[in-house]
């Protein structure tokens, strides 16, 4: 965990969740799992955050909240779709009124798999995000990122091997000496 | 007297848990019409009965909510079950209120939690959210999940809880009492507690009446009215179940009420722990849903409704959920007038909205 | 096929009166959910006393409009609203009427779509 040198401040947003995401995103930030010792802080302004956690698939409805809200945030930043309905739409993905999973409106950089997705498995998104968010400042740095890029295949594949990565077995060992 | 403004309140806002979205007409600091609008979350679950089977649809209405999700699940099946006339086997009747009274407790903590945070007690949320974890681990230990739990199905439960299980769910509970104890103390007690909840939003008995809230909302301003009393939900009537009523009204009623649910259900888990009996779990449901039934129970939000209608198909013809915060929007409503602007996240939360519920 | 006693059928022209009634014993509304049935629609009113359960089930045909019950049951605007929004069914003198605007769905009257 050494890449952990800041202090990634996350915003959530619940899409069309059932809530059963959206509480143990919260569970994530309460004594049991204390993200905050990876001094991962709630905010609720767009503006003061580095990663977006979005439960849910999205709607006619709420695409555009979802979007302004990634549209808020400075560069560089991360999108963690956590939940099965934020990857594609869920058990849900056949309801007239869902468009499908969160890539449909904004680029999503980590996939948190699972219904609902637990809480370990969030962290280790969002622990997963911040590799990505710290690729992102060095690309910003040296000019190579401009505009966020458009989601892609490969992407997905590489969620798939975050569960055996590394990143995992360092999360449990962090927590043991916690 | 001031200039009237309108000012829109969600749907991402710092307090909010969930997408609500009120528009607030105030003057000055006091909030003078709320009109509430919907539809952020909307997905139209129930017309997935025209896709999945009636055995196959419970889980979808489970994911309704991940707070009350035992209780849809439950009165799902108690809707086609009495429109198939299944009688469902006692022990499976007993399981039931037992996961429904443990989830009664993780949504009430839950609950206790968020007020804190929306009256600015950041500690005593997290530890309200502590203590709810012990009843998390029970949940996962008896059904291999946490929010969700896919236990129940037509005709019975798919999971026995074995008697010793049962004991030492019994103990921990006892056990947390005091724990529990701690942290509703400072609600009721704590000064700066009571300075924000007495008195706040008050809701009038006629009121809560005439708008039809329920749940807490409405056992707050002395309503008496808990879908347990009613006949035919769960094992109730065997376990001398007697409503938690206040008078008051205010915040501080609507929080008192829940944090005498919240050692109700201990005590129900108890009776109900001592009084179970031994036998099958679930009975064999065969050919499909002929006919309607309506039947309602009481989720830890209030009462909700849930109506199955079928014509011999594999697949429903219609199935209808309504939840309690729909019917407790209209009490919000009314409480939102006339309060101060500052007081208007906590008064949001002390209807215990559940967006998800509301929107399907 | 089983139909539970306590659904009792009601016209159109008698719904208002009825509600009136159930008002005036002292019943609460309970809810209001709307079905397609090839006839039009089954629109279930449900009203509880005392724990005790009541439906009104009144059947409409497609274009025919209904008599909001919000003059009675003000908390009635909920469902009056998402029936309109969802089914499409035409409903008169809602208290507070969001004129399509409550749900905002892809596309309109997702239960009853018109062709």
């Amino acid at each position: 965990m050494s890449y952990v040198t800041k202090s990634p401040w996350v915003i959530h947003y619940d899409g069309s969740s059932c809530n059963g995401c959206d509480i143990e995103v919260l569970a994530c930030l309460t004594p049991m799992y204390d993200v905050e010792r990876f001094g991962i802080i709630n905010t609720g302004n767009p503006k003061h955050a580095d990663v977006f956690l979005v439960t849910g698939s999205v709607n006619e409805q709420n695409k555009g909240v979802v979007k302004q809200i990634y549209e808020q945030m400075p560069e560089p930043k991360v999108v963690v779709a956590v939940g099965i309905c934020a990857n594609n739409g869920g058990i849900f993905r056949e309801c007239y009124n869902i468009m499908g999973g969160v890539d449909t409106v904004i680029p999503v950089d980590v996939y948190v798999p699972g219904c609902a997705a637990r809480p370990e498995a969030i962290i280790d998104g969002v622990v997963k995000g911040l590799g990505v968010l710290e690729e992102k400042r060095k690309a910003l740095a040296s000019g190579q990122l401009t505009a966020p890029a458009a989601p892609e295949e490969s992407e997905q594949a590489e969620e798939q091997e975050a569960a055996s990565e590394e990143n995992g077995t360092e999360k449990v060992e962090e927590k043991e000496e916690a | 007297m001031g200039k009237r403004t309108i000012i829109p309140f969600g749907p991402q806002h710092p307090v909010l848990p969930e997408p609500v979205h009120l528009d607030l007409v105030i003057e000055d600091e006091t909030v003078i019409e709320a009109i509430p609008s919907i539809g952020f979350i909307h997905r139209g679950l129930e017309k997935l009965v025209e896709k999945k089977e009636y055995t196959e649809m419970v889980y979808v209405i489970e994911r309704i909510c991940g707070i009350c999700s035992f209780g849809h699940g439950w009165g799902y099946c108690a809707a086609v079950e009495g429109a198939m006339d299944v009688e469902v086997p006692k022990r499976a009747e007993y399981l039931r209120t037992i996961w429904h009274e443990l989830s009664r407790l993780h949504s009430h903590l839950l609950w206790l939690g968020l007020l804190a945070d929306a009256f600015g007690f950041e500690s005593l949320f997290m530890h309200c959210w502590r203590v709810r974890e012990t009843i998390l681990d029970i949940l996962e230990k008896t059904t291999g999940g946490r929010v969700i739990f896919s236990v129940c199905k037509v005709g019975g439960v798919r999971k026995d809880i074995d008697n010793e299980t049962l004991k030492e769910i019994v103990d921990t509970l006892k056990g947390m009492k005091k724990d529990i104890k701690a942290l509703t103390d400072v609600f009721l007690e704590d000064k700066s507690s009571k300075n924000r909840l007495c008195g706040v939003g008050v809701l009038s008995k006629e009121d809560a009446i005439d708008l039809g809230a329920v749940g807490p909302v409405a056992r707050g301003s002395g309503v008496v009215q808990d879908m347990r009393l009613a006949k035919g939900h769960g094992v109730y009537d065997e376990l001398d179940f007697e409503p938690v009523i206040e008078e008051g009204g205010d915040c501080y009623a609507r929080c008192k009420v829940r944090i005498g649910e919240v050692f109700q259900s201990i005590e129900l888990i108890e009776k109900a722990v001592s009084k179970i009996p031994e036998g099958p779990i679930s009975v064999e449901v065969k050919g499909n849903v002929e006919g309607e039934f309506v039947t309602r129970l009481e989720q830890p939000r209030g009462e909700a409704y849930y109506y199955a209608k079928g014509a011999g198909t594999k697949f429903l013809e219609r199935m209808r959920v309504r939840t309690p915060t729909n019917q407790n929007i209209p009490a919000l409503v009314k409480t939102l007038q006339g309060c101060d602007l500052a007081d208007v996240p906590m008064l949001v939360l002390t209807i215990d909205p559940c967006i998800s519920c509301t929107e399907r | 096929m089983s139909v539970q006693a306590n659904i009792v059928p009601v016209t159109a022209s008698d719904l208002l009166a009825k509600v009136r009634d159930l008002k005036s014993e002292g019943y609460r509304m309970g809810q209001i959910c709307a079905t397609k049935v090839s006839a039009g629609f089954e629109i279930l009113y449900s009203f509880d006393k005392n724990h005790e359960l009541l439906n009104l089930k009144l059947t409409v045909a497609e274009e025919e409009e209904v008599q909001s019950i919000t003059s009675e049951y003000w908390s009635a605007f909920i469902y009056e609203n998402e029936m309109h929004d969802l089914f499409g069914i035409k409903i008169k003198h809602i208290a507070l009427d969001y004129g399509g605007h409550f749900f905002k769905v892809s596309e309109p009257t997702p239960w009853n779509p018109k062709k």
